[in-house]
């Protein structure tokens, strides 16, 4: 998304100006996307290039009215009405250095997953622990904010989940590799520590 | 080991836990070396993968098995030196458990099955009838409660199991997956119940697959083969509830 979008759909509403967008755009999501005036400006005067909206009077107090145009009104539905596509998902971080690591012969996978799992879960904890210090849901600010801390909580546990599925996958080829090679492979329960660290990221050249 | 000096907030201690099922070339070894405290006011979620050996620490906390090695130490009580009357009185009054396969009894109505052990602990019927239904409504079942399990839906059933743990303050509360059931505002719901239920001053142990649940908890400890191998800490210790709500 944009904030090009989020300005269009308020817009869709009826004329206004540049600081009240601001106001308006951060009040309905939550104040979890705080924008500066000078990036709604600028946005407006894209938005007037391409002819979505346009410029209209000056009142009193030296505010610009923007109104939006026809064209302006298709874009905002069909933003709001069409789902929202992904499109750099293949190249999450986390992913990619866990796949490199995988097959770095000094470097632990698991390791990798262990503390990075100790991360998420603990911004899920702070995510929960907002959310349940949280106001009123029945007031719109607060019920807007609580859908997007939604929005993150869902996304960390996707995030653990993935780990702990990626874990038993290594775990499972792992098992299967020293099953075929060596002799006195070490059986599922023998005693393990758990890695407290990353190993240092950058001991291999990735280039 | 030590025998002494368990700090009066304290409410549970596992030292050093080994469980072993069976014998020789099948045995099994669910636990090793597991050490776990719960004080009052503490929320500690068990993640881990299908048999990493939860349900079987959780059994051992709520001294419904006995280890083959280590110590069980609840409000300062050996497990092991407890006579099985103590034992029950213990289990009665103290805790609350929240089975995997929630384990109501299916002659009994969803309200009976909540009052049965305020009853069996000698309060009055209509007391501990008005308890079961105050705890039933804390899980939206207020229109079930003279149903019987079979009748309820496997969520439904799954709160009624909630209910029956937390009813008459249980200190500590000991929930084996509770929300595997329920869908995730329901699960939300029994959540924040079961942190209100710690925050004034109960303890408990959620075992839960769900990261998401995990998170209401102040500690969350990872089971892998039988062993703690991560542990997540909330880095203050304020209530998860103390700002509001
Ligand atoms: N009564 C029993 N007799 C023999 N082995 C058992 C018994 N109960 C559990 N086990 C074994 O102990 C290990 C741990 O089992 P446990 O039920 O504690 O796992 P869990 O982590 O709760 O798994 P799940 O997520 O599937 O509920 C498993 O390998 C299981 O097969
Ligand atoms: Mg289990």
């Amino acid at each position: 998304m944009s904030v090009r979008h989020g300005l269009l759909a308020l817009l869709s509403q009826g004329p206004s100006y540049g600081y009240q967008l601001k106001v308006e755009f951060e009040r309905r999501t939550g104040d979890s996307w705080p924008v500066n005036v000078g990036q709604v400006y600028n946005t407006l005067d894209r938005l007037e290039r391409d002819g979505l909206v346009e410029r209209g009077e000056t009142d009193g107090d030296g505010h610009v009215f923007y109104a939006i145009t026809e064209s302006g009104a298709a874009e905002a539905r069909s933003w709001l009405e069409g789902p929202v596509v992904r499109g750099a998902a293949a190249r999450d971080e986390l992913a990619v250095k866990l796949a490199l690591a995988v097959t770095l012969p000094d470097v632990d996978p698991e390791a990798i997953i262990h503390a990075q799992r100790v991360a998420t879960i603990r911004s899920l904890q702070e995510l929960t622990r907002s959310k349940a210090a949280g106001g009123d849901p029945d007031s719109p600010e607060e019920f807007a904010w609580q859908l997007v801390v939604d929005a993150l909580i869902f996304q960390a546990e996707a995030e653990v989940r993935w780990l702990e599925h990626s874990e038993a996958r290594i775990r499972r080829l792992q098992a299967r590799t020293s099953a075929g090679g060596a002799a006195g492979g070490t059986t599922a329960s023998a005693p393990r520590t758990a890695p407290a660290e990353l190993p240092a990221p950058t001991t291999a050249s990735v280039r | 080991m030590s025998r002494d000096r368990i700090g009066a907030s304290e409410l549970l201690r596992l030292d050093a836990v080994s469980m072993h099922y069976g014998a020789g070339e099948n045995s099994v070894t669910a636990l090793s070396g597991v050490d776990l405290s719960i004080k009052r006011g503490e929320l500690v979620a068990i993640m881990g993968a299908s048999g990493s050996g939860k349900s079987t620490l959780l059994t051992i906390a709520g001294g419904l098995v006995t280890p083959t090695s280590g110590e069980v130490i609840i409000h300062g009580q050996y497990l092991r030196d407890a006579k099985p009357a103590q034992l029950a009185a213990i289990r009665r009054r103290t805790l609350g458990f929240v089975f995997q396969d929630f384990n109501l009894v299916p002659a009994l109505t969803a309200v009976e099955n909540v009052s049965l052990p305020l009853e069996l602990d000698g309060w009055k019927r209509s007391k501990a009838r008005r308890a079961a239904l105050d705890a039933l409504h804390l899980v939206e079942l207020d229109d079930r409660a003279d149903h019987f399990p079979d009748d309820l839906s496997g969520g439904q059933q799954q709160r009624v199991a909630i209910a029956r743990a937390v009813v008459g303050g249980r200190a500590l509360i000991l929930a084996d997956e509770p929300t595997g059931a329920l869908d995730s505002q329901t699960g939300e719901l029994v959540l924040r119940m079961l942190r209100s239920r710690i925050d004034e001053g109960a303890g408990g142990i959620l075992v839960t697959h769900d990261a998401r649940h995990a998170a209401w908890a102040d500690r969350i400890v990872f089971l892998r083969d039988g062993r703690v191998v991560d542990e997540s800490r909330r880095d203050d210790a304020s209530s998860l509830l103390a700002a509001g709500a």
